[in-house]
Protein backbone atom coordinates (compact mmCIF):
# COMPACT_ATOMS: atom_id res chain seq x y z
CA UNK A 1 0.00 0.00 0.00
CA UNK A 2 2.83 2.40 0.92
CA UNK A 3 4.56 1.80 -2.38
CA UNK A 4 1.38 2.06 -4.45
CA UNK A 5 0.50 5.57 -3.25
CA UNK A 6 3.99 6.98 -2.90
CA UNK A 7 5.08 5.81 -6.35
CA UNK A 8 1.96 7.41 -7.87
CA UNK A 9 2.89 10.66 -6.09
CA UNK A 10 6.48 10.30 -7.30
CA UNK A 11 5.19 9.88 -10.84
CA UNK A 12 3.31 13.19 -10.59
CA UNK A 13 6.36 14.88 -9.04
CA UNK A 14 8.49 13.73 -11.97
CA UNK A 15 5.85 15.01 -14.40
CA UNK A 16 6.08 18.48 -12.87
CA UNK A 17 9.87 18.42 -12.66
CA UNK A 18 9.96 17.91 -16.43
CA UNK A 19 9.22 21.61 -16.92
CA UNK A 20 10.52 22.94 -13.61
CA UNK A 21 13.96 21.33 -13.62
CA UNK A 22 16.10 21.54 -16.74
CA UNK A 23 19.16 19.81 -15.31
CA UNK A 24 19.04 16.06 -16.07
CA UNK A 25 21.41 15.16 -13.21
CA UNK A 26 18.97 16.65 -10.68
CA UNK A 27 16.06 14.74 -12.20
CA UNK A 28 18.07 11.55 -12.00
CA UNK A 29 18.94 12.17 -8.35
CA UNK A 30 15.27 12.73 -7.48
CA UNK A 31 14.34 9.50 -9.26
CA UNK A 32 17.00 7.40 -7.54
CA UNK A 33 16.31 8.91 -4.10
CA UNK A 34 12.60 8.26 -4.61
CA UNK A 35 13.26 4.63 -5.46
CA UNK A 36 15.38 4.16 -2.33
CA UNK A 37 12.60 5.75 -0.26
CA UNK A 38 10.09 3.33 -1.84
CA UNK A 39 12.30 0.38 -0.90
CA UNK A 40 12.54 1.55 2.72
CA UNK A 41 8.77 2.11 2.91
CA UNK A 42 8.11 -1.35 1.53
CA UNK A 43 10.43 -3.03 4.03
CA UNK A 44 8.72 -1.04 6.80
CA UNK A 45 5.34 -2.31 5.59
CA UNK A 46 6.68 -5.85 5.73
CA UNK A 47 7.29 -5.32 9.45
CA UNK A 48 3.92 -3.75 10.09
CA UNK A 49 4.34 0.00 9.59
CA UNK A 50 1.67 1.36 7.28
CA UNK A 51 1.52 5.01 6.32
CA UNK A 52 -2.09 4.81 5.20
CA UNK A 53 -4.93 2.81 6.66
CA UNK A 54 -7.24 2.28 3.74
CA UNK A 55 -9.69 -0.58 3.74
CA UNK A 56 -9.06 -2.47 0.52
CA UNK A 57 -10.71 -5.72 1.55
CA UNK A 58 -11.78 -7.71 -1.48
CA UNK A 59 -9.71 -5.62 -3.85
CA UNK A 60 -6.09 -5.65 -2.77
CA UNK A 61 -4.18 -7.62 -0.19
CA UNK A 62 -0.49 -7.51 0.59
CA UNK A 63 0.73 -10.71 2.16
CA UNK A 64 4.38 -11.54 2.78
CA UNK A 65 4.83 -13.26 -0.61
CA UNK A 66 3.56 -10.18 -2.47
CA UNK A 67 5.61 -7.73 -0.40
CA UNK A 68 8.80 -9.71 -0.96
CA UNK A 69 8.14 -9.69 -4.68
CA UNK A 70 7.49 -5.93 -4.66
CA UNK A 71 10.80 -5.44 -2.81
CA UNK A 72 12.60 -7.44 -5.50
CA UNK A 73 10.93 -5.35 -8.19
CA UNK A 74 11.98 -2.11 -6.48
CA UNK A 75 15.56 -3.32 -5.99
CA UNK A 76 15.67 -4.29 -9.67
CA UNK A 77 14.32 -0.86 -10.58
CA UNK A 78 17.01 0.78 -8.43
CA UNK A 79 19.69 -1.26 -10.17
CA UNK A 80 18.13 -0.30 -13.49
CA UNK A 81 18.21 3.41 -12.62
CA UNK A 82 21.78 3.28 -11.31
CA UNK A 83 23.07 1.47 -14.39
CA UNK A 84 21.06 2.92 -17.27
CA UNK A 85 19.28 6.11 -16.19
CA UNK A 86 21.97 8.18 -17.90
CA UNK A 87 21.35 6.46 -21.24
CA UNK A 88 17.74 7.60 -21.35
CA UNK A 89 19.16 10.99 -22.38
CA UNK A 90 20.18 9.41 -25.67
CA UNK A 91 16.54 8.70 -26.57
CA UNK A 92 15.31 12.24 -25.98
CA UNK A 93 16.80 14.78 -23.64
CA UNK A 94 13.75 17.06 -23.54
CA UNK A 95 11.40 14.41 -22.19
CA UNK A 96 13.90 12.98 -19.75
CA UNK A 97 11.85 13.49 -16.58
CA UNK A 98 8.71 12.14 -18.24
CA UNK A 99 10.37 8.78 -18.75
CA UNK A 100 10.90 8.60 -14.99
CA UNK A 101 7.25 9.55 -14.46
CA UNK A 102 6.09 6.75 -16.77
CA UNK A 103 8.39 4.24 -15.05
CA UNK A 104 6.97 5.17 -11.63
CA UNK A 105 3.44 4.75 -12.98
CA UNK A 106 4.44 1.32 -14.28
CA UNK A 107 5.66 0.50 -10.76
CA UNK A 108 2.16 1.37 -9.49
CA UNK A 109 0.74 -1.08 -11.97
CA UNK A 110 3.23 -3.72 -10.85
CA UNK A 111 2.08 -3.29 -7.24
CA UNK A 112 -1.55 -3.65 -8.36
CA UNK A 113 -1.00 -6.80 -10.43
CA UNK A 114 1.00 -8.46 -7.69
CA UNK A 115 -1.47 -7.68 -4.89
CA UNK A 116 -4.80 -8.15 -6.65
CA UNK A 117 -7.71 -9.80 -4.89
CA UNK A 118 -10.32 -8.89 -7.48
CA UNK A 119 -10.23 -9.45 -11.22
CA UNK A 120 -11.06 -5.73 -11.59
CA UNK A 121 -7.72 -4.80 -10.01
CA UNK A 122 -5.91 -7.37 -12.14
CA UNK A 123 -7.35 -5.77 -15.28
CA UNK A 124 -6.57 -2.21 -14.13
CA UNK A 125 -3.05 -3.20 -13.08
CA UNK A 126 -2.28 -4.86 -16.40
CA UNK A 127 -3.50 -1.75 -18.23
CA UNK A 128 -1.54 0.63 -15.98
CA UNK A 129 1.56 -1.41 -16.79
CA UNK A 130 0.83 -1.64 -20.52
CA UNK A 131 -0.22 1.89 -21.48
CA UNK A 132 3.01 3.64 -20.34
CA UNK A 133 4.93 0.81 -22.00
CA UNK A 134 3.31 1.58 -25.38
CA UNK A 135 4.52 5.17 -24.97
CA UNK A 136 8.04 4.14 -23.94
CA UNK A 137 8.30 1.70 -26.86
CA UNK A 138 7.50 4.46 -29.32
CA UNK A 139 9.56 7.12 -27.56
CA UNK A 140 12.17 7.25 -30.32
CA UNK A 141 9.78 9.22 -32.54
CA UNK A 142 11.90 9.57 -35.70
CA UNK A 143 13.00 5.94 -35.75
CA UNK A 144 10.81 3.79 -38.00
CA UNK A 145 11.67 0.63 -36.08
CA UNK A 146 10.52 2.19 -32.83
CA UNK A 147 7.27 3.35 -34.49
CA UNK A 148 6.63 -0.07 -35.85
CA UNK A 149 7.34 -1.75 -32.52
CA UNK A 150 5.00 0.64 -30.70
CA UNK A 151 2.13 0.11 -33.15
CA UNK A 152 2.56 -3.66 -33.11
CA UNK A 153 2.77 -3.79 -29.32
CA UNK A 154 -0.24 -1.51 -29.02
CA UNK A 155 -2.51 -3.46 -31.39
CA UNK A 156 -1.52 -6.83 -29.94
CA UNK A 157 -1.87 -5.50 -26.40
CA UNK A 158 -5.37 -4.11 -27.02
CA UNK A 159 -6.45 -7.34 -28.63
CA UNK A 160 -5.29 -9.43 -25.68
CA UNK A 161 -6.94 -6.96 -23.28
CA UNK A 162 -10.22 -7.56 -25.11
CA UNK A 163 -9.81 -11.32 -24.66
CA UNK A 164 -8.96 -10.88 -20.98
CA UNK A 165 -12.09 -8.78 -20.43
CA UNK A 166 -14.26 -11.39 -22.12
CA UNK A 167 -12.70 -14.04 -19.86
CA UNK A 168 -13.35 -11.97 -16.73
CA UNK A 169 -16.95 -11.35 -17.82
CA UNK A 170 -17.67 -15.01 -18.45
CA UNK A 171 -16.28 -15.90 -15.02
CA UNK A 172 -18.45 -13.17 -13.54
CA UNK A 173 -21.44 -14.69 -15.27
CA UNK A 174 -20.74 -18.06 -13.70
CA UNK A 175 -19.64 -16.88 -10.24
CA UNK A 176 -21.46 -13.59 -9.65
CA UNK A 177 -18.41 -11.87 -8.18
CA UNK A 178 -15.01 -10.54 -9.21
CA UNK A 179 -13.42 -11.20 -5.83
CA UNK A 180 -10.99 -14.07 -6.09
CA UNK A 181 -11.56 -15.26 -2.53
CA UNK A 182 -15.27 -15.76 -3.08
CA UNK A 183 -14.86 -17.94 -6.16
CA UNK A 184 -16.45 -21.29 -5.66
CA UNK A 185 -15.63 -23.39 -8.67
CA UNK A 186 -16.42 -26.58 -6.77
CA UNK A 187 -20.13 -25.74 -7.00
CA UNK A 188 -20.38 -25.57 -10.77
CA UNK A 189 -17.07 -26.96 -11.92
CA UNK A 190 -18.45 -28.07 -15.27
CA UNK A 191 -20.03 -24.72 -16.03
CA UNK A 192 -19.00 -23.94 -19.61
CA UNK A 193 -18.94 -20.21 -18.80
CA UNK A 194 -16.31 -20.61 -16.09
CA UNK A 195 -14.13 -22.94 -18.16
CA UNK A 196 -14.31 -20.71 -21.25
CA UNK A 197 -13.53 -17.67 -19.11
CA UNK A 198 -10.55 -19.38 -17.54
CA UNK A 199 -9.21 -20.40 -20.94
CA UNK A 200 -9.56 -16.85 -22.28
CA UNK A 201 -7.72 -15.52 -19.22
CA UNK A 202 -5.00 -18.14 -19.74
CA UNK A 203 -4.74 -17.07 -23.37
CA UNK A 204 -4.44 -13.37 -22.60
CA UNK A 205 -2.00 -13.79 -19.71
CA UNK A 206 0.12 -16.04 -21.95
CA UNK A 207 0.02 -13.24 -24.48
CA UNK A 208 1.20 -10.61 -22.00
CA UNK A 209 3.91 -12.88 -20.62
CA UNK A 210 5.04 -13.87 -24.16
CA UNK A 211 4.48 -17.58 -23.76
CA UNK A 212 4.72 -19.59 -27.00
CA UNK A 213 2.76 -19.90 -29.29
CA UNK A 214 1.64 -16.34 -28.47
CA UNK A 215 5.16 -14.94 -28.29
CA UNK A 216 5.44 -13.72 -31.91
CA UNK A 217 5.21 -10.02 -31.02
CA UNK A 218 8.01 -10.21 -28.43
CA UNK A 219 11.20 -10.31 -30.52
CA UNK A 220 10.01 -7.53 -32.84
CA UNK A 221 8.88 -5.25 -30.02
CA UNK A 222 11.97 -5.85 -27.89
CA UNK A 223 14.19 -5.31 -30.91
CA UNK A 224 12.46 -2.14 -32.08
CA UNK A 225 12.08 -0.39 -28.74
CA UNK A 226 14.96 1.81 -27.51
CA UNK A 227 17.38 -0.52 -25.69
CA UNK A 228 17.05 1.26 -22.33
CA UNK A 229 13.34 0.55 -22.28
CA UNK A 230 13.68 -2.98 -23.65
CA UNK A 231 15.75 -3.64 -20.56
CA UNK A 232 12.86 -2.61 -18.31
CA UNK A 233 10.20 -4.43 -20.33
CA UNK A 234 12.05 -7.69 -20.60
CA UNK A 235 12.93 -7.93 -16.92
CA UNK A 236 10.86 -6.19 -14.24
CA UNK A 237 7.59 -6.00 -16.16
CA UNK A 238 7.87 -9.58 -17.35
CA UNK A 239 8.57 -10.84 -13.83
CA UNK A 240 5.54 -8.90 -12.54
CA UNK A 241 3.26 -10.34 -15.22
CA UNK A 242 4.47 -13.81 -14.28
CA UNK A 243 3.85 -13.11 -10.63
CA UNK A 244 0.24 -12.18 -11.32
CA UNK A 245 -0.10 -15.17 -13.65
CA UNK A 246 1.11 -17.36 -10.78
CA UNK A 247 -1.27 -15.81 -8.25
CA UNK A 248 -4.22 -15.98 -10.63
CA UNK A 249 -3.83 -19.68 -11.40
CA UNK A 250 -2.58 -20.89 -8.03
CA UNK A 251 -4.84 -18.94 -5.69
CA UNK A 252 -7.97 -18.44 -7.78
CA UNK A 253 -8.21 -21.35 -10.14
CA UNK A 254 -6.93 -24.09 -7.83
CA UNK A 255 -10.22 -25.95 -8.04
CA UNK A 256 -9.96 -25.97 -11.83
CA UNK A 257 -6.38 -27.31 -11.78
CA UNK A 258 -7.24 -30.60 -13.54
CA UNK A 259 -8.54 -28.52 -16.45
CA UNK A 260 -5.42 -26.39 -16.97
CA UNK A 261 -2.44 -28.14 -15.44
CA UNK A 262 -1.70 -30.39 -18.40
CA UNK A 263 -1.99 -27.48 -20.85
CA UNK A 264 0.35 -25.43 -18.69
CA UNK A 265 2.94 -28.23 -18.99
CA UNK A 266 2.52 -28.26 -22.77
CA UNK A 267 2.85 -24.47 -22.96
CA UNK A 268 5.99 -24.56 -20.80
CA UNK A 269 7.61 -27.23 -23.01
CA UNK A 270 6.67 -25.36 -26.19
CA UNK A 271 7.97 -22.05 -24.84
CA UNK A 272 11.26 -23.61 -23.76
CA UNK A 273 11.67 -25.28 -27.14
CA UNK A 274 10.82 -22.30 -29.36
CA UNK A 275 12.68 -19.75 -27.24
CA UNK A 276 15.90 -21.72 -27.00
CA UNK A 277 16.02 -23.10 -30.53
CA UNK A 278 15.27 -19.76 -32.20
CA UNK A 279 17.79 -17.93 -30.02
CA UNK A 280 20.55 -20.14 -31.43
CA UNK A 281 20.09 -18.66 -34.91
CA UNK A 282 20.21 -14.96 -33.99
CA UNK A 283 23.01 -12.64 -35.07
CA UNK A 284 22.12 -9.66 -32.91
CA UNK A 285 22.70 -9.86 -29.16
CA UNK A 286 19.61 -7.73 -28.53
CA UNK A 287 17.42 -10.13 -30.50
CA UNK A 288 19.12 -13.10 -28.86
CA UNK A 289 18.23 -11.63 -25.45
CA UNK A 290 14.63 -11.19 -26.61
CA UNK A 291 14.41 -14.90 -27.48
CA UNK A 292 16.25 -15.81 -24.29
CA UNK A 293 13.59 -13.91 -22.35
CA UNK A 294 11.01 -16.19 -23.99
CA UNK A 295 13.10 -19.21 -22.99
CA UNK A 296 13.34 -17.97 -19.39
CA UNK A 297 9.56 -17.45 -19.46
CA UNK A 298 9.29 -21.18 -20.10
CA UNK A 299 11.14 -21.86 -16.85
CA UNK A 300 8.92 -19.47 -14.92
CA UNK A 301 5.87 -21.30 -16.31
CA UNK A 302 7.14 -24.42 -14.54
CA UNK A 303 6.39 -22.67 -11.23
CA UNK A 304 2.78 -22.06 -12.27
CA UNK A 305 2.51 -25.67 -13.36
CA UNK A 306 3.91 -27.07 -10.09
CA UNK A 307 1.76 -25.06 -7.59
CA UNK A 308 3.73 -25.64 -4.38
CA UNK A 309 5.66 -23.81 -1.68
CA UNK A 310 8.95 -24.58 -3.36
CA UNK A 311 7.61 -23.17 -6.62
CA UNK A 312 6.79 -19.93 -4.78
CA UNK A 313 10.35 -19.63 -3.47
CA UNK A 314 11.68 -20.58 -6.89
CA UNK A 315 9.60 -17.93 -8.61
CA UNK A 316 10.94 -15.17 -6.35
CA UNK A 317 14.50 -16.36 -6.81
CA UNK A 318 14.00 -16.64 -10.56
CA UNK A 319 12.56 -13.13 -10.79
CA UNK A 320 15.58 -11.73 -8.91
CA UNK A 321 18.24 -13.77 -10.73
CA UNK A 322 16.82 -13.15 -14.19
CA UNK A 323 16.12 -9.43 -13.64
CA UNK A 324 19.53 -8.54 -12.21
CA UNK A 325 21.50 -10.48 -14.82
CA UNK A 326 19.47 -9.20 -17.78
CA UNK A 327 19.52 -5.58 -16.61
CA UNK A 328 23.30 -5.87 -16.29
CA UNK A 329 23.80 -7.18 -19.83
CA UNK A 330 21.32 -4.70 -21.31
CA UNK A 331 23.08 -1.80 -19.55
CA UNK A 332 26.31 -2.67 -21.35
CA UNK A 333 24.45 -3.24 -24.62
CA UNK A 334 22.94 0.25 -24.38
CA UNK A 335 26.41 1.74 -24.44
CA UNK A 336 27.47 -0.19 -27.57
CA UNK A 337 27.13 0.87 -31.18
CA UNK A 338 27.19 -2.58 -32.72
CA UNK A 339 24.56 -5.02 -31.42
CA UNK A 340 25.88 -8.11 -33.21
CA UNK A 341 27.98 -10.76 -31.50
CA UNK A 342 31.02 -9.36 -33.34
CA UNK A 343 30.41 -6.08 -31.53
CA UNK A 344 31.70 -7.76 -28.37
CA UNK A 345 34.96 -8.98 -29.96
CA UNK A 346 37.91 -8.41 -27.67
CA UNK A 347 36.02 -6.38 -25.08
CA UNK A 348 38.20 -7.89 -22.34
CA UNK A 349 41.28 -5.99 -23.51
CA UNK A 350 39.66 -2.57 -23.13
CA UNK A 351 37.27 -3.21 -20.26
CA UNK A 352 38.36 -6.23 -18.18
CA UNK A 353 36.05 -5.34 -15.30
CA UNK A 354 32.96 -4.99 -17.48
CA UNK A 355 33.80 -8.22 -19.32
CA UNK A 356 34.11 -10.08 -16.01
CA UNK A 357 30.73 -8.77 -14.85
CA UNK A 358 29.07 -9.76 -18.15
CA UNK A 359 30.58 -13.23 -17.81
CA UNK A 360 28.97 -13.65 -14.39
CA UNK A 361 25.60 -12.45 -15.73
CA UNK A 362 25.79 -14.86 -18.66
CA UNK A 363 26.75 -17.75 -16.40
CA UNK A 364 23.74 -16.90 -14.24
CA UNK A 365 21.35 -16.77 -17.21
CA UNK A 366 22.68 -20.10 -18.48
CA UNK A 367 22.31 -21.64 -15.02
CA UNK A 368 25.88 -22.53 -14.09
CA UNK A 369 26.39 -23.48 -10.39
CA UNK A 370 27.45 -20.81 -7.87
CA UNK A 371 25.26 -18.21 -9.56
CA UNK A 372 21.68 -17.24 -8.73
CA UNK A 373 20.42 -18.58 -12.05
CA UNK A 374 21.49 -22.12 -11.20
CA UNK A 375 19.57 -22.25 -7.93
CA UNK A 376 16.52 -20.63 -9.53
CA UNK A 377 16.43 -23.32 -12.22
CA UNK A 378 17.14 -25.96 -9.57
CA UNK A 379 14.11 -24.88 -7.50
CA UNK A 380 11.87 -24.92 -10.57
CA UNK A 381 12.90 -28.40 -11.67
CA UNK A 382 12.66 -29.72 -8.11
CA UNK A 383 9.13 -28.31 -7.89
CA UNK A 384 8.15 -30.06 -11.14
CA UNK A 385 9.55 -33.40 -9.94
CA UNK A 386 7.76 -33.09 -6.60
CA UNK A 387 4.47 -32.25 -8.34
CA UNK A 388 4.76 -35.76 -9.82
CA UNK A 389 3.56 -37.37 -13.00
CA UNK A 390 5.42 -35.13 -15.41
CA UNK A 391 9.04 -36.24 -15.21
CA UNK A 392 9.38 -35.72 -18.97
CA UNK A 393 8.90 -31.99 -18.42
CA UNK A 394 11.79 -31.79 -15.93
CA UNK A 395 14.10 -33.71 -18.29
CA UNK A 396 13.06 -31.58 -21.24
CA UNK A 397 13.74 -28.39 -19.27
CA UNK A 398 17.22 -29.67 -18.40
CA UNK A 399 17.99 -30.45 -22.05
CA UNK A 400 16.81 -26.99 -23.08
CA UNK A 401 18.96 -25.37 -20.38
CA UNK A 402 21.90 -27.19 -21.94
CA UNK A 403 20.98 -25.81 -25.39
CA UNK A 404 20.88 -22.29 -23.95
CA UNK A 405 24.54 -22.58 -22.94
CA UNK A 406 25.47 -22.58 -26.63
CA UNK A 407 24.08 -19.17 -27.53
CA UNK A 408 24.89 -17.52 -24.21
CA UNK A 409 28.52 -18.59 -24.37
CA UNK A 410 28.95 -17.07 -27.83
CA UNK A 411 29.08 -13.70 -26.05
CA UNK A 412 31.83 -14.91 -23.68
CA UNK A 413 33.70 -16.42 -26.63
CA UNK A 414 33.51 -13.12 -28.51
CA UNK A 415 34.74 -11.13 -25.52
CA UNK A 416 37.66 -13.35 -24.54
CA UNK A 417 38.82 -15.37 -27.54
CA UNK A 418 38.18 -13.26 -30.63
CA UNK A 419 40.38 -10.54 -32.08
CA UNK A 420 38.95 -7.08 -32.04
CA UNK A 421 38.86 -3.90 -30.06
CA UNK A 422 35.31 -3.38 -28.89
CA UNK A 423 35.05 -0.61 -26.37
CA UNK A 424 32.39 1.30 -24.48
CA UNK A 425 32.25 4.69 -22.84
CA UNK A 426 31.91 3.73 -19.20
CA UNK A 427 32.51 5.83 -16.12
CA UNK A 428 34.13 4.33 -13.04
CA UNK A 429 30.85 4.58 -11.12
CA UNK A 430 29.15 2.50 -13.81
CA UNK A 431 31.86 -0.17 -13.69
CA UNK A 432 31.79 -0.54 -9.93
CA UNK A 433 27.99 -0.60 -9.81
CA UNK A 434 28.01 -3.30 -12.47
CA UNK A 435 30.54 -5.26 -10.45
CA UNK A 436 28.42 -4.86 -7.30
CA UNK A 437 25.39 -6.27 -9.14
CA UNK A 438 27.53 -9.19 -10.34
CA UNK A 439 28.62 -9.87 -6.76
CA UNK A 440 24.96 -9.75 -5.71
CA UNK A 441 24.14 -12.39 -8.35
CA UNK A 442 26.91 -14.66 -7.01
CA UNK A 443 25.84 -14.07 -3.40
CA UNK A 444 22.26 -15.07 -4.24
CA UNK A 445 23.67 -18.21 -5.84
CA UNK A 446 25.46 -19.18 -2.64
CA UNK A 447 22.91 -17.94 -0.10
CA UNK A 448 19.44 -18.17 -1.69
CA UNK A 449 17.95 -17.74 1.79
CA UNK A 450 18.80 -14.05 1.49
CA UNK A 451 15.51 -13.92 -0.44
CA UNK A 452 13.58 -16.98 0.66
CA UNK A 453 13.99 -16.23 4.39
CA UNK A 454 12.05 -13.01 3.88
CA UNK A 455 9.01 -15.13 3.15
CA UNK A 456 8.95 -16.48 6.70
CA UNK A 457 10.74 -14.09 9.06
CA UNK B 1 -35.75 -12.47 -22.00
CA UNK B 2 -33.46 -15.39 -21.19
CA UNK B 3 -29.79 -14.57 -20.63
CA UNK B 4 -28.79 -16.80 -23.56
CA UNK B 5 -29.90 -14.19 -26.09
CA UNK B 6 -27.60 -11.62 -24.56
CA UNK B 7 -24.70 -14.07 -24.43
CA UNK B 8 -25.11 -14.96 -28.10
CA UNK B 9 -25.46 -11.32 -29.17
CA UNK B 10 -22.34 -10.33 -27.22
CA UNK B 11 -20.34 -13.29 -28.50
CA UNK B 12 -21.39 -12.44 -32.06
CA UNK B 13 -20.25 -8.82 -31.66
CA UNK B 14 -17.05 -10.02 -30.03
CA UNK B 15 -16.38 -12.46 -32.87
CA UNK B 16 -17.00 -9.74 -35.49
CA UNK B 17 -14.46 -7.55 -33.69
CA UNK B 18 -11.94 -10.37 -33.46
CA UNK B 19 -12.25 -11.29 -37.13
CA UNK B 20 -11.84 -7.62 -37.99
CA UNK B 21 -8.63 -7.36 -35.98
CA UNK B 22 -7.22 -10.45 -37.64
CA UNK B 23 -8.16 -9.67 -41.26
CA UNK B 24 -8.13 -5.88 -41.72
CA UNK B 25 -4.97 -4.03 -42.81
CA UNK B 26 -5.82 -0.47 -41.85
CA UNK B 27 -4.60 0.45 -38.36
CA UNK B 28 -7.62 2.65 -37.61
CA UNK B 29 -10.11 -0.03 -38.61
CA UNK B 30 -8.27 -2.60 -36.50
CA UNK B 31 -8.53 -0.16 -33.66
CA UNK B 32 -12.29 0.26 -34.17
CA UNK B 33 -12.66 -3.53 -34.13
CA UNK B 34 -10.87 -3.64 -30.76
CA UNK B 35 -13.38 -1.09 -29.46
CA UNK B 36 -16.19 -3.29 -30.75
CA UNK B 37 -14.75 -6.18 -28.73
CA UNK B 38 -14.68 -4.03 -25.59
CA UNK B 39 -18.26 -2.89 -26.12
CA UNK B 40 -19.44 -6.47 -26.57
CA UNK B 41 -17.91 -7.16 -23.15
CA UNK B 42 -19.70 -4.12 -21.69
CA UNK B 43 -23.05 -5.34 -22.98
CA UNK B 44 -22.50 -8.80 -21.54
CA UNK B 45 -21.42 -7.38 -18.17
CA UNK B 46 -24.60 -5.35 -17.88
CA UNK B 47 -26.70 -8.37 -18.84
CA UNK B 48 -24.98 -10.57 -16.25
CA UNK B 49 -25.36 -7.83 -13.66
CA UNK B 50 -29.10 -7.77 -14.19
CA UNK B 51 -29.22 -11.58 -14.14
CA UNK B 52 -27.45 -11.76 -10.76
CA UNK B 53 -29.74 -9.05 -9.39
CA UNK B 54 -32.85 -10.91 -10.43
CA UNK B 55 -31.59 -14.25 -9.15
CA UNK B 56 -30.88 -12.68 -5.72
CA UNK B 57 -34.66 -12.41 -5.35
CA UNK B 58 -34.94 -9.36 -3.13
CA UNK B 59 -35.52 -5.91 -4.72
CA UNK B 60 -33.18 -4.37 -2.12
CA UNK B 61 -30.30 -6.70 -2.99
CA UNK B 62 -26.98 -5.18 -4.09
CA UNK B 63 -26.05 -8.28 -6.10
CA UNK B 64 -24.81 -7.37 -9.56
CA UNK B 65 -23.77 -3.77 -8.86
CA UNK B 66 -20.10 -4.65 -9.24
CA UNK B 67 -20.73 -5.75 -12.82
CA UNK B 68 -22.06 -2.32 -13.74
CA UNK B 69 -19.14 -0.67 -11.91
CA UNK B 70 -16.73 -2.67 -14.01
CA UNK B 71 -18.28 -1.19 -17.16
CA UNK B 72 -17.22 2.31 -16.08
CA UNK B 73 -13.66 1.15 -15.55
CA UNK B 74 -13.60 -0.44 -19.01
CA UNK B 75 -14.82 2.83 -20.53
CA UNK B 76 -12.12 4.85 -18.77
CA UNK B 77 -9.36 2.45 -19.75
CA UNK B 78 -10.63 2.34 -23.33
CA UNK B 79 -10.47 6.16 -23.45
CA UNK B 80 -6.88 6.10 -22.17
CA UNK B 81 -6.00 3.47 -24.77
CA UNK B 82 -7.57 5.55 -27.54
CA UNK B 83 -5.49 8.60 -26.65
CA UNK B 84 -2.23 6.67 -26.64
CA UNK B 85 -3.16 4.55 -29.67
CA UNK B 86 -4.16 7.45 -31.88
CA UNK B 87 -0.95 9.26 -30.91
CA UNK B 88 1.06 6.23 -32.02
CA UNK B 89 -0.88 6.01 -35.30
CA UNK B 90 -0.35 9.74 -35.98
CA UNK B 91 3.36 9.34 -35.22
CA UNK B 92 3.57 6.53 -37.75
CA UNK B 93 1.60 8.51 -40.33
CA UNK B 94 4.02 11.44 -40.04
CA UNK B 95 6.94 9.18 -40.88
CA UNK B 96 5.57 6.99 -43.67
CA UNK B 97 2.33 8.76 -44.77
CA UNK B 98 0.28 5.60 -44.44
CA UNK B 99 -1.59 3.71 -41.73
CA UNK B 100 -1.33 0.33 -43.41
CA UNK B 101 -0.10 -2.39 -41.07
CA UNK B 102 1.61 -4.26 -43.92
CA UNK B 103 4.39 -1.82 -43.11
CA UNK B 104 4.90 -3.82 -39.91
CA UNK B 105 7.06 -6.40 -41.65
CA UNK B 106 10.33 -4.50 -41.64
CA UNK B 107 11.51 -5.74 -38.26
CA UNK B 108 11.48 -9.35 -39.43
CA UNK B 109 14.85 -9.71 -41.07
Amino acid sequence: MNVLLISAILGVVMMFSSFLIKNTATVRTIGITGTIALLILNVLEMYGTRLFNINTAGFLSFDRFTLVFISIAIIAMLVYFLLTAKDMEKVNKVNYAEYFALLFFILCGIVLVSGFESLLILFLGIEIVSIPLYVLTGSDKRNLKSNEAALKYFLMGCFSTGLMLMGITLIYGAQGTFTVELFNFTKNIDSPLAIAGMLLLLFSMAFKASVAPLHFWTPDVYDGAPTVFTSFMATIVKAAVFFSFFRLFNDSFTALAPQWQFWMAVLAALTLFIGNITAVFQHSVKRMLAYSSIAQAGFMLLAIFAMSGIAKEGLLLYAAAYSFASIGIFSVLTKMDDYTFDGFNGLVKQQPLVAAAITIFILSLAGIPLTAGFLAKFYMIQAVIQAGGHLWLAIFALVMAAVSVYYYFRVIQAMYFKQGNANIQASNTFKYTLLAVAILVVLLGIFPNLITNWLYF
Amino acid sequence: MPINYYIFLSLALFAIGMIGVLTRRNAIIIFMCVELMLNAVNLLLVAFSKMHYLSAGSPFSTAGTDGQLFVFFIMVVAAAEVSVGLAIIVMMYRNIHSVDVNFLNRLKH
